[in-house]
This record gives structure tokens, C-alpha cells and sequence, in this order.
């Protein structure tokens, strides 16, 4: 490649309107250090935090995940893009403490027992973030009593487990026996993920509902909590 | 004797042949599917009902050598609604150990990778590229931080691929064990379906070589 063709693009010399999409697009390629630089200029330019991290780094996930979705991506791109988000976020976070973002909701999350895997866990909980929740993340290999633990001490509005393996995924229901049992389950609510899971296993084990991705579980988690504000605001 | 088709996990197409060999099970024909449906198992069922659709005309005794690879018993639905059989358990690498010990060992070996003979043989293909470590091995920690050790699981005596095994754990940054498998429920499965009367007398491959 010659020289002219490499042409370095300087992101503060963008307009507003230019730099966003290229910031999807470094996030789409996983270059933290041009997204860092960009969460940057925007800051400088008096953006609220919020909104470069709605517009700027949430947005341009949402891409990220589409592409995932549809099979264009595969993991390790996902992963590079969560990772660079990952940065965006880290610059973001103090301010947005200090600015006041809105307040979503409260959920904990984790890998249930048995299982490992936590790449899609990982993802789900910054994306929540990304939306305004605020996110405990219990790790991998949960047992019951970690849930339990969890949602007594923190007292989520939405319990979240993921399980990758076909062996593992039926260790969701013994949780949620385990709030029935203990007449916690009507609580929170109880969102279920993990690619070998689909719609009929979640409603048969009695979760709430089952998101296919992160970006259908920050809607869904939306919904519920609007429900449950409409419902207080009526009662 | 009947012809039955077996429609196979393109990764099982060696040790399938293999066994065939072994046994002289002449009847049994074989088509694969391509592995990599593996790091695509949403896409398994219908792949497989494609399979079997296509081929119904040739063969009316079908067996579809996958077990549920993450298809979170989707491809055993779609098989009974087939009319067709499968092999039991969550994957290959359980049916290898034999399911039974595999589930017994789980709880233990829950921080393992786990590779096969052909998982050796294609690392590269199968799971260095297709996770990006080739171009990116700064990801390998978030993929395997939390694992502490490679278990090949051979199928065969093989110094070569115990050797190639060991590298490959070590490119993990994994701590390295072998165990012999031979094909385990794999051999039970085919021998089912090969020999329905008899049930016995087949070969699992060590010893009977
Ligand atoms: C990457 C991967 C791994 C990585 C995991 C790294 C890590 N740190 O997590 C590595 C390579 C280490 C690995 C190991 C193993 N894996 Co694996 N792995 C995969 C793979 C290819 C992708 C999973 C992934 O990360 N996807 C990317 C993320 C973004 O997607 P996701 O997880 O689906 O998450 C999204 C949604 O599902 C949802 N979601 C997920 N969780 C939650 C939770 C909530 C609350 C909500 C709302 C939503 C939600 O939102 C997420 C974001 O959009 C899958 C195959 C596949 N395509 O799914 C196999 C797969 C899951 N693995 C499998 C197997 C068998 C294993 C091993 C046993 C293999 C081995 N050789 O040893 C080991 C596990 C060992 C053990 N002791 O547990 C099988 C499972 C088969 C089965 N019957 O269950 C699969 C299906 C592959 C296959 N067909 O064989 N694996």
C-alpha cells in the first residue's frame, strides 16, 4: 500500500456527524485506542457522557451484535469490539456517576453451575450497563446458593442466568425452583440466555423470558421494568 | 443385509470409517455434513433434516451419527419427528469417554478443554482460527482464563498426536494430560444399528485391531 492510500484519518479534524459512525466503525474493528480517542474528543466537545455512550459506543454494539446475529461476525470479532467498549466504558463510568445517567433497574447475572463458558454473560452485563442498569456479576459456575445470596443482598429487579451446554441448562430450573420454594421467584424477574436455549425451554422451566441476544435482553429487561413502574404508578 | 445410511458429523467421518473396517459392518454407507457446523450448532437440525429428506429415496434406514452438540435437544426433536435415530449424550466428547463417565467426572473436570483425535489433527482449522488466536492472541486469556487443563481424549495410540496434543496445550497455556477412549459410546451406537439382532460382539477398537 502506498503512503497516499494509507492516508491517516485524524478523528478530532471529523465533524460531530462524521466521527460517530467512524467510531462504529472502529468499534465494529475493534480498535480500542481510535474509540478511546474518540470518547475523548467527544467529552472535550461537551457531550454528556450518556450520550456518547449511547450514541457512540451502545449504538455502534448494536451493529456489532446484528452482524453476530446474521453470522458475519464470529466470536473473536465480538470479542475485540466488547473489548475496545470495554475501554470506552472505563473513561465513561466515573463521569456518569458524577453527571447522573438514568437509572434503569438492578440485575444480577451469572453462569449457572457446571458451566464455564462467559463470553455471552460478559456481553449481556455491559450492554446492560451500556442501557443503564446497574449489573452484579456473579461470574461462572453458580451454584444455587450464590443466586440465593445475591438476590438477599442486593435486591435486583431482574435475575439473569446464561448456560452454554446442553448438560448445564436444566440446572436454571432447579433455581427456579428453588425461589419458588422459598416464595421469592414473583421478586424479580427471571431472564434466561445461552445459544443452546430457546423460547419453549424458558417458559418451561418458568423463567420470565428468553433473550437470543444482549441487545434483545436490554429491551426486554426495558419492558419489564416500564411494566412494573406502570403497575406501582396504577396501584 | 439392509443398507442403512449414516449421516455423520463431518469430524466423526475417520473413526466411522474406522470402525466400519474393523467390523466389516459393509452395509453401513456414510455422508457427512461439514464439521464446522460444530462452531454453528443452531444450524445442525435443519442441516440434517436436509440430509435426511435427500437421501429417503436411496436408504429408508437412516441413523444420524451427531449427538446433541448444542442444539439444547432441538436435533433430537427434529430426528424423532424423522423417524430417524441418533447417537445419546451432549456431545462428541462425552460419547468418546463413554457418557456415563463422563458425567461422572464432570463436576471434577469443569476447568477442562477437552481435544479428540481430529480436534488434534485440525487445532488450527477447529479451534485456533475460528477463535482468532492466529491474529489476535491477546484473546486467549478471555477465552481460556478460566481453564486449567488440556485432556486429550484419544481415540487411538498415536505417540504422534500424543505429542501434537501436548503442543497444543501448551499453545493454550494449559496444563497437558492424556486418556484412552477408544470410541466408546460411538462403537456401542454403530454396533446397534449395524448388527440390531445381535447387539454384540463388536469392536471398540482396542485390542481388536
Ligand atoms: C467460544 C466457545 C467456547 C470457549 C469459551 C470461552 C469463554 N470464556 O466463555 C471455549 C473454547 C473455551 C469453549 C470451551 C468448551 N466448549 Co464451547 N463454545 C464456544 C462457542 C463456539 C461460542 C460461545 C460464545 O461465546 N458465543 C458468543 C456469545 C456472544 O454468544 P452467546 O454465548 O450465545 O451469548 C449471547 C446470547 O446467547 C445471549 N445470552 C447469553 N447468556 C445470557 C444470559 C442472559 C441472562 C441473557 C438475557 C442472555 C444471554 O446474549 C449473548 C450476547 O448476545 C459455542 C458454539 C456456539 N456457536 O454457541 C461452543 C459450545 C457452547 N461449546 C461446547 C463445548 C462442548 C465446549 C467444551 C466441552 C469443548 C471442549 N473441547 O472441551 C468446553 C467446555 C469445557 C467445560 N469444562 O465446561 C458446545 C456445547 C455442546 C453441548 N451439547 O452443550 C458448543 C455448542 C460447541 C459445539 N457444538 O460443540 N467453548
Amino acid at each position: 500500500m502506498s503512503d497516499e492510500d494509507e492516508e491517516e484519518l485524524i478523528l478530532s479534524e471529523l465533524s460531530d456527524e462524521e466521527l460517530v459512525p467512524q467510531m462504529h466503525d472502529d468499534l465494529y474493528d475493534g480498535l480500542k485506542e481510535e474509540v478511546e480517542e474518540g470518547v475523548y474528543i467527544l467529552l472535550e466537545r461537551g457531550w454528556e457522557p450518556y450520550a456518547v455512550l449511547t450514541n457512540a459506543l451502545v449504538e455502534g454494539m448494536r451493529i456489532v451484535g446484528i452482524d453476530f446475529r446474521d453470522g458475519i461476525l464470529f466470536v473473536p470479532e465480538v470479542l475485540l469490539a466488547a473489548n475496545a467498549m470495554k475501554t470506552g466504558m472505563a473513561i465513561l463510568k466515573p463521569l456518569l456517576a458524577e453527571t447522573g445517567a438514568p437509572r434503569m433497574g438492578k440485575m444480577v447475572i451469572g453462569t449457572v453451575k457446571g458451566d464455564i463458558h462467559d463470553i455471552g454473560k460478559n456481553l449481556v452485563s455491559m450492554m446492560m450497563e451500556g442501557a443503564g442498569f446497574e449489573v452484579v456479576d456473579l461470574g461462572i459456575n453458580n451454584p444455587v446458593e450464590n443466586y440465593l445470596e445475591a438476590i438477599e443482598n442486593e435486591k435486583p429487579d431482574i435475575l439473569g442466568m446464561s448456560a452454554l451446554l446442553t448438560t448445564t441448562m436444566p440446572y436454571m430450573k432447579v433455581v427456579i425452583d428453588r425461589l419458588v420454594e422459598l416464595g421469592l421467584r414473583d421478586d424479580f424477574v427471571v431472564l434466561v440466555g445461552g445459544a443452546p436455549l430457546n423460547e419453549d425451554f424458558s417458559k418451561a422451566i418458568g423463567a420470565d423470558a428468553y433473550c437470543r441476544d444482549a441487545a434483545v435482553a436490554v429491551e426486554t429487561a426495558k419492558e419489564f421494568m416500564a411494566r412494573k413502574h406502570n403497575v406501582l404508578s396504577a396501584g | 443385509m439392509e443398507r442403512v445410511l449414516l449421516i455423520a458429523c463431518g469430524a466423526l467421518a475417520k473413526e466411522i470409517l474406522e470402525l466400519k473396517r474393523l467390523n466389516g459392518w459393509n452395509h453401513l454407507d456414510l455422508t457427512c455434513l461439514p464439521a464446522e457446523l460444530h462452531l454453528y450448532p443452531e444450524k445442525i437440525p435443519e442441516r440434517v433434516e436436509l440430509a435426511v429428506k435427500e437421501h429417503r429415496q436411496s436408504h429408508s434406514s437412516i441413523f444420524v451419527v451427531y449427538a446433541d452438540c448444542g442444539t439444547g435437544g432441538l436435533l433430537r426433536r427434529k430426528c424423532e419427528e424423522l423417524g430417524v435415530g441418533m447417537i445419546d449424550g451432549p456431545h462428541c466428547y462425552s460419547f468418546f469417554e463413554g457418557n456415563q463417565k463422563f458425567a461422572e467426572h464432570a463436576v471434577e473436570e469443569m476447568t477442562t478443554f477437552y481435544l479428540t483425535d481430529f480436534l488434534v489433527r485440525q487445532f488450527d482449522s477447529f479451534v485456533w482460527r475460528p477463535l482468532g488466536l492466529g491474529k489476535h492472541p491477546e484473546l486467549r486469556d478471555m477465552y481460556f482464563g478460566n481453564y486449567e487443563r488440556l485432556v486429550y481424549l484419544a481415540q487411538t495410540e498415536d505417540p504422534q498426536l500424543d505429542r501434537l496434543a501436548e503442543e497444543c496445550a501448551a499453545r493454550l497455556g494449559l496444563e497437558y494430560k492424556r486418556r484412552y477412549t477408544g470410541y466408546g459410546d460411538l462403537a456401542v451406537a454403530l454396533g446397534s444399528v449395524a448388527e440390531p439382532q445381535t447387539g454384540s460382539g463388536l469392536s471398540s477398537g482396542r485390542g481388536w485391531a
